[in-house]
């Protein structure tokens, strides 16, 4: 072990002594009108010491650490999959086997996990939808969540002042958030990358401060209630109708009325338009459009001596992925019943976002699991929720160091040469 | 002087001494992003650390029963300095450096992380509610007629202009006289032949993410102060003011950051005096959208070239 390594153990643990001892050691409180300093408990202290001890010996012997690490082969679950060939004739068979198994499943569990589903197919839709934008197209959207809250707003306003119906609404919320898209993209799509991370943070902002203030129309931080559930052509999932003339669900099949009928039927919707969005996915990425969002992510310079358009491109990717966001936004507006600029807050882009880092940018596989992943999780370990944002901050950090291109990297289908 | 040219010369007083904040924590993006090309995302979290640096200082040495506040102030500074710069190195060896290289997205989807798992700290560590001081430097100068608008400035207005004013003047003859400035303009200017001159580029990279945090720190002292209250969240806004700031000005600029904190903090105290103070916000933003559109090399910045 040489001198040099030991200084710079020494020289790490210093660092982390200087950033761990004022912000956690100390407590700032508000005594009356006073400000007041409390120390750490001895307990609180153990852990700095414990935390400096780690970086210390860590630093120490980085070498041996990461020789060990190097060992450990790293995740690939895309390599776990059969080879292409067989994959040909097993994908079809596997993706109806995924369907009916969805489609049975909630007949056969309880009410709370049919509802935790359905809250994981809108973050899986999200997911999708920003998977074009930052997987697909390489550009950074961190104000997603804007578009949702466009989406959900639109439905619960066009329900409550013109009583239009979920499904008419649906397309119109996703045209709503596409519009959006394109107006803000328009001006920022032609410039650097980072402009468009700022852009887009800050109009997601901004969104949140018009929805809280513009009291008359949206609300304001009360936000908008008695948002009127989907319908199964014109039946109602409630006990009585409540229209004049409608017929609820149960009434009409002559059975018994269960609260669970409702439960089960957005669930049935979020499949049907997941299903949706994937199969529109799939179709945009081997059209030539599809094509040229990776192209030009992948060389901008390249694909512009090509002649591609690239204005025109990036906007149609970001305009695509707002409008799914639009989608899940009003389908989300019409499962709660109630919407409030609370549900769209920037940790809100950011939980998207760490879905697709997770999943793998650009593969659709993986941001399904993500989002399966990121939703399920918090709910098993709930006492540890208060560092949930804490751990997404990290896991993003080291996803980036250790593993950028996601746990189930995106596959194309190719031809490779056998030496 | 008519009562509305005296409330709107408060309002420019009130934009100014904001304005010259934004510049503060502009210089730092502007720094990083002249040298690696990279928007340094975890920079609002550094003011905000050091803003809750100063406070912990202040409250810990009144505690003790320290009474002069000049001394109480300027050992705040130098700890809300060295701390933030700290921080500031940390987010550049973490989040930046293991990355140089990759392709451009994979450093900014890291530094998100790295302000997100700061801000979750901070609120981990002091808890998410504001946090209050009363004011300390008080009082005032006030002038106009009474009976029809009296503007005032106060000390603290005073303090922050004459803080900002010294720190700029040093920053700008620490960058055009000193060794370290001039490789730090250096690489600027090209950092691959700066690095092929001997020059250690990685020092130069890690000592902007320094500067631009110890100006971040100050501005949390000054801001802090003014305003008395801090939260974990003051940085996400904070942050995206800043980064207006520097775009307005022209990104990679100095001169230009500074100009552009200023126009800002001006142009919000303007809107402030006219719409609800919400909306303040919105102009910020809306100011940003524009000038992308219509000049995005900014008041002073260079027209980017594309080089294959």
């Amino acid at each position: 072990m040489s001198n040099s390594k030991f200084y710079n153990a020494i020289f790490a643990a210093g660092i982390t002594l200087i950033l761990a001892c004022l912000m956690i050691g100390i407590k700032l409180d508000n005594e009356g009108a006073q400000l007041a300093v409390k120390g750490a408990t001895a307990e609180q202290w153990g852990w700095i010491g414990l935390g400096i001890a780690i970086v210390f010996f860590s630093q120490l012997f980085s070498s041996q650490i990461d020789a060990m690490f190097g060992k450990i082969p790293k995740p690939n679950l895309g390599a776990m999959l059969p080879e292409e060939r067989k994959m040909a004739t097993l994908k079809p068979w596997l993706i109806a086997a995924v369907v009916v198994i969805m489609l049975i499943w909630p007949f056969m569990v309880s009410r709370g996990s049919v509802d935790l589903a359905t809250l994981t197919l809108i973050y899986i839709m999200l997911g999708l939808g920003l998977n074009i934008v930052v997987g697909l197209a390489g550009l950074l959207d961190l104000g997603f969540v804007a578009f949702y809250a466009v989406g959900a707003y639109t439905y619960a306003l066009l329900s409550e002042y013109f009583g239009l119906s979920f499904w008419a609404c649906l397309p119109i919320s996703a045209g709503m958030a596409a519009l959006f898209g394109f107006i803000l993209g328009f001006p920022v799509l032609r410039l650097r990358g980072d402009y468009l991370a700022i852009v887009t943070l800050g109009f997601g902002e901004i969104i949140r401060i018009l929805l809280n203030n513009w009291s008359a129309v949206t609300g304001g931080p009360s936000g908008i209630s008695g948002i009127a559930k989907p319908t199964l052509f014109g039946l109602e999932f409630t006990r009585r109708a409540k229209e004049e003339g409608n017929v609820p669900f149960h009434e009409f099949l002559g059975i018994d009325y269960s609260s669970s009928y409702k439960v089960i039927f957005l669930y049935l919707i979020a499949v049907l338009l997941v299903l949706f969005v994937i199969y529109v996915i799939n179709r945009l990425m081997r059209m030539p459009i599809g094509r040229a969002w990776e192209a030009l992510r992948d060389d901008e310079i390249a694909c512009r001596s090509l002649g591609l358009n690239r204005t025109a491109i990036k906007l149609s990717a970001f305009t695509l992925g707002a409008s799914t966001a639009g989608f899940a936004g009003s389908f989300f507006a019409a499962r709660q019943g109630f919407i409030s600029p609370e549900s769209f807050i920037f940790i809100e882009s950011a939980i998207i976002l760490a879905i697709v880092v997770l999943g793998g940018m650009g593969s659709q596989v993986g941001v399904i699991l993500a989002a399966i992943v990121m939703t399920i999780l918090p709910e098993l370990a709930r006492e540890f929720s208060e560092y949930r944002m804490l751990l997404f901050g990290l896991l993003m950090v080291l996803m980036m160091r250790w593993r950028p291109e996601g746990l189930v990297p995106m596959k194309r289908p190719h031809l490779e040469l056998k030496q | 002087m008519s009562e509305l040219s005296l409330y709107l010369l408060q309002q420019l007083i009130n934009g100014l001494t904001i304005g010259s904040t934004y510049a503060l924590i502009a210089i730092g993006y502007t720094m990083v992003y002249g040298i690696i090309g990279m928007i340094n995302f975890a920079h609002g979290e550094i003011y905000m650390i050091g803003s809750y640096v100063t406070f912990i200082v202040i409250a810990g040495l009144m505690g003790m029963g320290l009474v002069s506040l000049p001394v109480i102030l300027i050992i705040a500074l130098v700890v809300a300095v060295v701390i933030a710069s700290t921080y500031g190195w940390t987010v550049e060896r973490v989040a930046y450096r293991p990355l140089r290289g990759s392709n451009r997205l994979i450093p900014l989807i890291s530094a998100i992380g790295m302000s997100i798992f700061l801000q979750n700290f901070v609120v981990l560590s002091q808890g998410s509610r504001d946090v209050a001081l009363p004011p300390q430097v008080t009082g005032g100068w006030n002038f106009g007629d009474p009976s029809v608008f009296e503007v005032s400035i106060s000390y603290m207005q005073l303090l922050i202009w004459a803080a900002t004013l010294i720190t700029m003047i040093g920053l700008t003859l620490f960058i055009s006289r000193s060794r370290m400035g001039r490789a730090c303009r250096a690489c600027s200017e090209d950092l691959g032949m700066t690095n092929l001159l001997g020059i250690d580029t990685n020092r130069i990279i890690a000592l902007t993410f320094i500067i631009g945090a110890a100006l971040a720190a100050i501005a949390g002292l000054l801001l802090s102060l003014y305003y008395g209250v801090v939260n974990p969240f003051v940085g996400f806004i904070a942050g995206l003011k800043a980064f207006t700031a520097a775009v307005l000005g022209g990104i990679g600029s100095i001169p230009g950051a500074m100009l552009g904190g200023l126009i800002l903090g001006v142009t919000e105290a303007m809107t402030a005096a006219f719409f609800p103070s919400e909306y303040k916000d919105v102009v910020a933003f809306s100011l940003l959208v524009l000038i992308l559109l219509f000049r995005p090399s900014g008041l002073l910045g260079k027209p980017e070239v594309e080089k294959v």
